[in-house]
C-alpha cells in the first residue's frame, strides 16, 4: 500500500497541541509567571534579549516560557517579533562613562579612580549545589550596603591609558549613520559598527569558543580585561521635530574593554589596542568573548597575519547568528527525498559502472 | 480575509517595495545575485524564508497560490507555508498548476508546462554556485564580475576524471543568458531543462544568505556540460506505479521491511490529474 511521509493540516495542528501540553507540564504544578521568569531567571532573560536584539524583559520572559526554556527558540521568537516593529532611528551613542555602576572590575590595575566594585557575581562562589535552595522558602538576607555610595566619577580604564597615548585612540565619530545589518545585507569588508552589531547579536556559545580559540593560539592577541562594567545607562534620542536629545529610557548593559598587546608595525609605534564588547543585560561571558573576537577581527586592519578562524571576518559574521544557524541545521529535517533520489540513482549508476551491483552486499 | 494585526501578506509595504526593487534589478540582470535586506520571518531560516519573502512581496488579493515541497502539495512544510499565506494574506490557494498565478516551490519544478503570466518562486538554501569551491563571498563576487568560472568547469571535469561522468545530480549549475553562472536551487537535474526558455517568470529567494535572483521568461538557461559528456537527465526503467507516467520524476518509496520499493510521481498534482483522467479500473489503488 502506498504510505508516505506526508503530514496534513490535522497532523500539524495536533503536533502543536501536543507541544502546548508538553510545555505546560503537570497541570497540578503551578504555572510559571512572567514575573518569576524575569525576576528569577534573569540570566536567561538577559541572554534572550541580547541575542534577540530587543530590550524588553517581559517579552523575553514570555518567549522563554513559550519556548519551554529553549533559549535559542526564545531568541527566534523575539527576533521574529522584532522584525514587525517600526524603526524610528538611531539613539545617541550610550555614554557608558556615566553608567550607574553595579559592578566594575579591572584586571590591569590594582586600584583606579572609582575603585573596584565587585557587585553581584558568581566569581569566587564555590560551585557547590545548594540543597537549601532546593527546599525553597528562604529569603536570603540582603547584602550589606556600603557606608558611602560609589564614586560619582567612574572613568573608563581605556580612557586613563589613552591620556598617555599608551593605547590607540578611540576612533572619532565620523558622523556617518550607523549601519544596521537587519536592514542591509553584509558587504565585505564590513565596517566595525556592523561587525559589533553582529557580534552583540551573536550566539554566546559560538563567540565564547572563538574567543577561547584565540587564547589558545588560533589568532593570539594577548588580551587583558582593561575593564568590565555592568550597570544602567540612559538612552537618549533626538526626535527630528524637537532637535535636541530626550531620555527615552534606561538599559542594563555589560561593557568589556579588552586591552591587547600590539608590537607595532612599520606605520604605527608599539601601543595597546582595543577589543570591545557590549551586550544587553548582565552578560559578562558574552561581553568578554565579543571583545576578544572583535580584536581578533581587527587583524587585517593592524597588519597582522589572518590565519585563524576568529580572525576571518566572513567566517565569524556569517556563522555567529544562532537563529540562522539553527534554522539551516534543523532544515535537514525537512523532506529531501527528491535530492536523495537523484543521489541514489547516481550511486547505483556509479556502482554498476564499477562492476558492483547495488544489491550485492559488501565483503566484510 | 487575512488575520488582523498584521499587514497583508505579513511584511510591511516598505519592505515589500524594497524586495520588488531588488526583483526588478534581478530581472534586468538575469542570473545575477542581488543582495537584499532579508527580514527575520516567523518561520525558520532554511525553511523557505527567502521564497516566503518574495511571495509576500508579489502577492496581490487576486492571486491564486500553490505551494509545493519535493513536488508535493501536502508535505508538511508546503502545508505550513500555504497556511501562513492563507492566514496573513487570505489569498486563494490551489494545488493545480493551471489555476495558480504564483507557485512557491522547494526542490522541484512542476511537471505540467507553465504559462505566460505565471510566477514560480524557488526557495534557495545556498545561492552561490561557486560556494563549494570558494568559501569567501568577496572572492565569488569577483569571479562573477569577471565571468571567471573556470573553477566550476574544473570541478565538473574532476567528476569525469574520477567517475567517468558528471556526478552532480541536483543543484546542477547553469549558465543564464550566456553570462551568469547560477544555482537553480536544489532541484534535481531532471528539472533543469524546464528552466530554459520557460514562459513563466522564475524568481529565486535565499533568505538566510540574503540574495535574490531571477530568470525572466524565455531566457536561455544552459546546464553546464562538455562536448564529449553532454548533459543528461535521470530516467527510470519503470513508470509511475500510480498513474503510469513515464516522463515524470519518480520518488522511490519503501513499502515493507524487506525493502520492496515502488516508484511514484514526486509531483502529486501531475499524478492526481493523470489518474483522474483515466478510467477507475485502470488505476492502481
Amino acid at each position: 500500500m502506498y504510505v508516505s511521509v506526508k503530514g496534513g493540516e490535522r497532523a500539524i495542528d495536533n503536533a502543536h497541541r501536543w507541544l502546548a501540553e508538553a510545555r505546560r507540564g503537570d497541570p497540578a504544578v503551578a504555572e510559571l509567571s512572567l514575573e518569576q521568569i524575569a525576576g528569577q531567571l534573569a540570566g536567561s532573560v538577559d541572554r534572550v534579549m541580547a541575542e534577540g536584539s530587543l530590550y524588553d524583559p517581559e517579552l523575553a520572559a514570555l518567549a522563554i516560557k513559550q519556548a519551554r526554556g529553549d533559549l535559542i527558540e526564545a531568541v527566534f521568537l523575539l527576533r521574529a517579533y522584532r522584525s514587525t516593529l517600526p524603526r524610528f532611528g538611531a539613539a545617541e551613542p550610550l555614554d557608558t562613562a556615566q553608567m550607574a555602576i553595579r559592578r566594575r572590575v579591572s584586571a590591569t590595575f590594582k586600584d583606579l579612580p572609582g575603585g573596584q566594585i565587585l557587585g553581584p557575581t558568581f566569581d569566587y562562589t564555590h560551585r557547590l549545589l545548594d540543597f537549601q535552595l532546593a527546599a525553597g522558602g528562604a529569603v536570603p538576607p540582603p547584602a550589606e550596603r556600603a557606608a558611602e555610595p560609589v564614586a560619582p566619577a567612574m572613568p573608563r580604564v581605556a580612557d586613563l591609558l589613552g591620556a598617555d597615548g599608551l593605547i590607540e585612540p578611540e576612533a572619532a565619530d565620523d558622523g556617518r549613520p550607523v549601519g544596521d545589518l537587519t536592514r542591509e545585507p553584509f558587504r565585505f569588508p564590513v565596517d566595525r559598527d556592523v561587525r559589533l552589531q553582529a557580534l552583540a547579536r551573536g550566539d554566546e556559545g559560538f563567540l565564547l569558543a572563538l574567543g577561547y580559540s584565540s587564547q589558545r593560539g588560533y589568532g593570539r592577541n594577548h588580551p587583558f580585561v582593561g575593564e568590565l562594567r555592568i550597570g544602567e545607562v540612559a538612552v537618549e534620542f533626538v526626535p527630528e521635530e524637537l532637535g535636541f536629545a530626550v531620555e527615552i529610557g534606561t538599559l542594563t548593559v555589560t561593557e568589556c574593554q579588552m586591552v591587547n598587546q600590539f608590537k607595532g608595525s612599520a606605520e604605527r609605534p608599539a601601543q595597546f589596542t582595543r577589543g570591545y564588547g557590549l551586550v544587553f543585560g548582565h552578560g559578562e561571558r558574552k561581553a568578554m568573548s565579543m571583545a576578544l573576537v572583535d580584536r581578533a577581527l581587527r587583524a587585517g586592519e593592524l597588519d597582522e597575519a589572518v590565519q585563524a578562524p576568529a580572525q576571518d571576518e566572513e567566517f565569524v559574521l556569517y556563522h555567529c547568528d544562532n537563529v540562522q544557524a539553527t534554522g539551516f541545521v534543523e532544515h535537514l529535517k525537512l523532506p529531501h527525498y527528491v535530492d536523495f533520489q537523484s543521489e541514489l540513482e547516481m550511486v547505483r549508476a556509479l556502482r554498476a559502472a564499477a562492476g558492483r551491483p547495488a544489491e550485492e552486499p559488501e565483503d566484510a | 480575509m487575512h488575520e488582523a494585526g498584521y499587514n497583508f501578506a505579513y511584511l510591511d509595504e516598505q519592505t515589500k517595495r524594497a524586495i520588488r526593487r531588488g526583483l526588478l534589478k534581478a530581472v534586468a540582470i538575469p542570473g545575477h545575485q542581488v543582495p537584499f535586506a532579508s527580514r527575520e520571518m516567523p518561520l525558520p531560516y532554511g525553511w523557505g524564508t527567502g521564497g516566503i519573502q518574495l511571495t509576500a512581496a508579489l502577492l496581490g488579493r487576486e492571486d491564486v497560490l500553490k505551494v509545493i515541497d519535493q513536488g508535493a502539495d501536502d508535505t508538511t512544510n508546503a502545508v505550513s507555508i500555504r497556511r501562513f499565506f492563507a492566514r496573513t494574506a487570505g489569498v486563494a490557494t490551489t494545488t493545480r498548476v493551471v489555476e495558480a498565478t504564483l507557485i512557491q516551490t522547494r526542490h522541484r519544478i512542476p511537471e505540467a508546462p507553465l504559462a505566460e503570466g505565471q510566477i514560480v518562486v524557488f526557495q534557495v538554501p545556498i545561492p552561490e554556485p561557486l560556494r563549494w569551491m570558494e568559501a569567501s563571498e568577496r572572492e565569488t563576487r569577483r569571479m562573477h564580475a569577471l565571468k571567471e568560472y573556470g573553477l566550476m568547469h574544473v570541478s565538473l571535469y574532476e567528476d569525469v576524471a574520477r567517475h567517468g561522468r558528471i556526478a552532480k545530480t541536483y543543484d546542477y549549475p547553469v549558465m543564464v543568458a550566456g553570462r551568469y553562472l547560477m544555482s537553480p536551487s536544489p532541484i534535481p537535474k531532471f528539472d533543469n531543462p524546464k528552466l530554459d526558455r520557460s514562459p513563466a517568470l522564475q524568481l529565486f529567494g535565499a533568505g538566510r544568505e540574503r540574495r535574490l535572483y531571477a530568470v525572466p521568461p524565455y531566457t536561455e538557461v544552459n546546464s553546464l556540460d562538455f562536448d564529449d559528456h553532454p548533459f543528461t537527465v535521470e530516467r527510470w526503467s519503470q513508470p509511475c506505479a500510480l498513474c503510469g507516467a513515464t516522463d515524470s520524476y519518480l520518488d522511490e518509496i519503501i513499502t515493507d521491511d524487506a525493502g520492496t520499493r515502488m516508484l511514484v510521481c514526486s509531483d502529486t498534482d501531475h499524478c492526481g490529474a493523470r489518474r483522474a483522467e483515466r478510467p477507475a479500473e485502470e488505476c492502481t489503488p
